[in-house]
C-alpha cells in the first residue's frame, strides 16, 4: 500500500538524524514545560489571553497596519508593503541598488527564509552572509534549516565539526565552545564589513512603531552596530496593538521557544540612531510582507497568523520527533507548518495538501502553543478541503462503503457478522489494504462482531 | 453507545459499561440501530461520508436521556468533531444537542452521578494511558480519581504521559512506520514501569498498544477503567 510522503521519508532518515531531532525536541519541550509550570499557577490562562490578543490582531489587521504604517513612518523608519514573495526581495535590492550596497549581514528571520532572499540576492550578486549560529551553519553547508527556533536540530556536533573543517574553520573540534569560538572570530571580521543589516522582527507595536527582536547571541545587534542601513522584513501578522502587550508575549515567547525566562537578548528598535548614539544605522526600512497571508485570512483556518514562531509544537510533535522538519518540504515544518505551508501556497495548495495528514491529531500542539491556537481543527479543515478539492491521499482507506454501512443498521449489522472473516482467513487473501498496512507491525485482536449485542439480547430475555 | 471497535473487537468493555452504569441504578438502554460516531471519516477529510453517519447517529439517540460512552476519543467526536464539521450545516442544532448530552463514562461517573470513590477491591500494579483525545477534558482525572480509590489497586505515572501512542485512526494505516515507532515509544515508557496492567480510557490506544507488543511477541495486559471497576465489584461479590 502506498504509504503518505513524510512516513516514507522519517522511514528513510538515518538514525543518528532521527536521535538528534527527537533529542532536541524532546528537550525542548521539557524546559519549556518546566519554566512554564515553574513561574505560573496557571499558564493555560496566559496562552489564553495571549490567543486572545492575536486573534483580535489578526482580525483586525486593517486597522492596526495602517496604524503601525503611521507610527513606524513617526519615528522616521521607511515603510514598504509586499504582497508576494518576488516584490519583498525587490524591495532588498532597490534599497541595496539606491546605496550601492553590495554586503548584506543578516540576523535569523524565517520570512527571509519563506521568501528565499538569499538565492535572489545572490543572483543580483549581493553577499548575504548568516549570523545567527544555527543559521551560518546551514549557510555553510548548503542545507535548509529544519526548525523554527533551532535550525539545525538535525546536524550532530560530528557533523558541524566536520563541515567547519572543510571549511577552513579549524581543525577537527567536535567541542560546542570550540565551535562557537570559531564562528565567533570568523563573523567578527564579516559583521565591519558589512553595509546593510537584515533582520525580522518578533513583534511589530502599532501604538509606538516599535520593532522587538529577540535572538540568544546578540548577533542583530552587531548587525546593527556595524551597518549605516537597516531592513526589518515582516510578516504582516505580526503586529501587536500596544507596548503593554509585550509583556505577556514575551514572556511565552522565551518560555515556549527555548524554556527561557527571557531570550539574552530582547531589542527595542524605534527608528534609525539618534544624533546621540555613535554607532548605528542612518537610516531603516520596515518591508510587510503579505504573501498569501490574506488569502489565510480569507480561509477558515486564519487562526494560524496568531503564530509567533517560538516551535514549541514542532517540540512536543511526535510525528515530527520521527519525521524531522526536512519531511515536511517547507520553511515552517511541524503542526504549525502543516497547517501554514499548504496554505500560503494558494492555488498551489495540491502540492502540500499531504501536511496536514502528517498528524495523529493528539492535540499536543494545542496544548503547548503560547497562543492556544487549535492546530488540530485546522489539520481536519485542510483535511476535508483537500477531500473536497478531489487531491488523491495515498494509504488513506476511501470511506465512502463505510458511511453507507455505518449509517444503515441491517448492513452494520451484516459487517459485524462477516468481519469474523479475519479470524480465519489469512489477511494476505483480504483484498483490504489499510488491513495488511496494520498487520506489518500489529496484530489484530481476535473479531468479536455482535457478541455484545447477543449479550444483551439474552440477558433481556 | 457502545462504540464500533467494542462492538466488533471488544464486547466485554460494552458490557462492563451496562454493568457499572446498572450497579449505580442506572437503567440502560442500548438502541439497537446505532453503528459508529462518524470519526473515521471525519479525521480522513472525508465529512460528507462522516455527516451521513453522525446525522444517522443523532437518530438514533433521539431520545433525551444521557448518551454514555466508554471512549474518550468517540466521546469527543460527538461533543466536538461533529460540531467542526456541521459548522455550515442546516441540522447542526440537532448535533450540537446530542454532543451537549454525550458523556464519557468515567466523567459520567464522577461528574454526571457525583460518585468519587469505587467499592471493591482489585489487586495491580497499573499504568494509565492518558489518550490524546481526553484532553481538555474531566475524563483522565475522573478516571484516575475512581482507580485510585480502589482497594488493592496502586497506579504508576508513565513517563512522557503526553505523548501519543500513535494510533490516531486512519493515520496508522497512512503513517504505519511513524505509528508504529511512537506505538513504540510509549510501549518502552510502560514497560519501564513494569505494572501489571495498561489501562486506558480508550480502547483505540489499548488495540494499537497491544497490538504491537503482541506482534514482537512480548504481549501486554490492558484493559479499559471500566472494566477494572466493574471486577472491583465483582471481586467483592458487590455484584454478580
Amino acid at each position: 500500500m502506498a504509504h503518505q510522503p513524510i512516513d516514507t521519508f522519517a522511514s528513510c532518515l538515518k538514525p543518528e538524524t532521527q536521535a538528534a531531532v527527537y533529542d532536541g525536541s524532546k528537550k525542548g519541550h521539557e524546559k519549556r514545560t518546566k519554566v512554564l509550570f515553574d513561574n505560573y499557577a496557571n499558564p493555560d490562562d496566559l496562552r489564553k489571553l495571549a490567543g486572545n490578543i492575536k486573534q483580535h490582531v489578526v482580525e483586525n489587521l486593517d486597522t492596526y497596519l495602517p496604524k503601525a504604517e503611521e507610527a513606524l513612518t513617526r519615528n522616521g523608519i521607511k515603510v514598504h508593503w509586499a504582497s508576494t514573495a518576488e516584490s519583498a526581495c525587490n524591495h532588498v535590492l532597490d534599497i541595496m541598488r539606491a546605496r550601492n550596497a553590495t554586503r548584506i549581514v543578516k540576523a535569523k528571520t524565517m520570512v527571509s527564509e519563506e521568501i528565499e532572499l538569499e538565492a535572489f540576492l545572490h543572483k543580483h550578486k549581493i553577499e548575504c552572509l548568516e549570523t545567527d549560529l544555527g543559521e551560518f551553519i546551514v549557510q555553510l553547508d548548503h542545507d535548509k534549516p529544519s526548525h523554527i527556533v533551532k535550525p539545525i536540530i538535525h546536524k550532530s556536533r560530528k557533523e558541524i565539526a566536520e563541515l567547519f573543517e572543510k571549511n577552513g574553520l579549524g581543525d577537527y573540534n567536535d567541542e560546542p565552545q570550540v565551535i562557537t569560538r570559531r564562528a565567533r572570530e570568523h563573523l567578527r571580521k564579516k559583521y565591519l564589513e558589512g553595509d546593510v543589516a537584515i533582520t525580522g522582527a518578533n513583534f511589530v507595536v502599532a501604538e509606538s512603531g516599535r520593532i522587538v527582536v529577540v535572538t540568544n547571541e546578540g548577533n542583530s545587534r552587531f548587525c546593527l552596530a556595524a551597518t549605516s542601513c537597516h531592513i526589518a522584513i515582516v510578516g504582516i501578522e505580526k503586529l501587536l496593538p500596544r507596548d503593554r502587550d509585550l509583556a505577556l508575549l514575551l514572556n511565552l515567547l522565551g518560555r515556549s521557544g527555548t524554556g527561557q525566562e527571557l531570550t539574552v537578548y530582547t531589542e527595542f528598535i524605534s527608528g534609525s540612531k539618534l544624533s546621540t548614539q555613535p554607532d548605528g544605522p542612518q537610516e531603516m526600512h520596515v518591508i510587510f510582507v503579505d504573501n498569501g497571508r490574506t488569502d489565510v485570512l480569507a480561509s477558515d483556518c486564519k487562526e494560524i497568523l496568531r503564530c509567533i514562531r517560538c516551535g514549541a509544537c514542532l517540540n512536543v510533535c511526535p510525528v515530527y520527533r520521527q519525521a524531522s522538519g526536512h519531511a515536511y518540504r517547507s520553511v515552517y515544518p511541524g503542526p504549525v507548518g502543516a497547517v501554514l505551508s499548504p496554505l500560503l501556497l494558494g492555488k498551489n495548495f495540491p502540492l502540500k495538501a499531504d501536511l496536514p495528514k502528517a498528524s495523529s491529531l493528539c492535540g499536543a500542539c494545542n496544548e503547548v502553543c503560547p497562543v492556544d491556537i487549535p492546530i488540530p481543527d485546522l489539520l481536519l479543515r485542510l483535511r476535508s478541503k483537500a477531500k473536497d478539492e478531489g487531491i488523491a491521499s495515498p494509504g488513506t482507506p476511501p470511506m465512502g462503503g463505510w458511511a453507507v454501512m455505518a449509517s444503515q443498521p441491517a448492513a452494520w449489522k451484516v459487517a459485524l457478522t462477516t468481519g469474523k472473516l479475519i479470524n480465519f482467513v489469512p489477511t494476505k487473501l483480504l483484498p483490504i489494504p489499510a488491513l495488511r498496512a496494520w498487520e506489518k507491525t500489529r496484530d489484530l485482536p481476535a473479531w468479536r462482531g455482535g457478541a455484545f449485542r447477543s449479550w444483551y439480547k439474552n440477558r433481556k430475555s | 453507545m457502545a462504540t464500533c471497535l467494542c462492538d466488533a473487537f471488544y464486547d466485554d468493555v460494552a458490557i462492563a459499561t451496562v454493568q457499572v452504569l446498572e450497579y449505580l441504578g442506572c437503567e440502560v438502554v442500548f438502541p439497537e440501530s446505532q453503528t459508529c460516531c462518524g470519526q473515521p471519516a471525519f479525521n480522513g477529510g472525508d465529512w460528507e461520508a462522516s455527516r451521513k453517519v453522525v446525522r444517522h447517529t443523532v437518530k438514533t439517540f433521539a431520545e433525551d436521556i444521557p448518551v454514555i460512552v466508554p471512549s474518550g476519543s468517540c466521546a469527543g467526536m460527538l461533543f466536538h468533531g461533529a460540531q467542526l464539521e456541521f459548522e455550515k450545516e442546516p441540522d447542526k442544532e440537532s448535533v450540537n444537542a446530542l454532543g451537549k448530552k454525550t458523556w464519557e463514562v468515567a466523567d459520567f461517573i464522577v461528574h454526571g452521578l457525583n460518585k468519587t470513590k469505587w467499592e471493591g477491591s482489585f489487586n495491580a500494579k497499573i499504568a494509565f494511558h492518558k489518550s490524546c483525545h481526553t484532553r481538555g477534558t474531566k475524563t483522565a482525572e475522573a478516571s484516575l480519581q475512581l482507580l485510585k480509590s480502589i482497594s488493592g489497586l496502586s497506579v504508576v505515572e508513565i513517563g512522557e504521559a503526553e505523548q501519543c501512542c500513535g494510533f490516531g485512526g486512519t493515520f496508522s494505516v497512512s503513517f504505519p512506520a511513524i505509528s508504529s515507532s511512537m506505538g513504540e515509544l510509549k510501549l518502552e515508557h510502560v514497560r519501564e514501569k513494569n505494572p501489571d496492567l495498561l489501562v486506558s480510557a480508550d480502547m483505540s490506544c489499548m488495540m494499537h498498544l497491544c497490538g504491537l507488543a503482541s506482534h514482537e511477541q512480548k504481549p501486554i495486559k490492558a484493559m479499559h477503567v471500566v472494566q477494572i471497576l466493574r471486577d472491583a465489584l465483582k471481586n467483592s461479590g458487590l455484584i454478580k
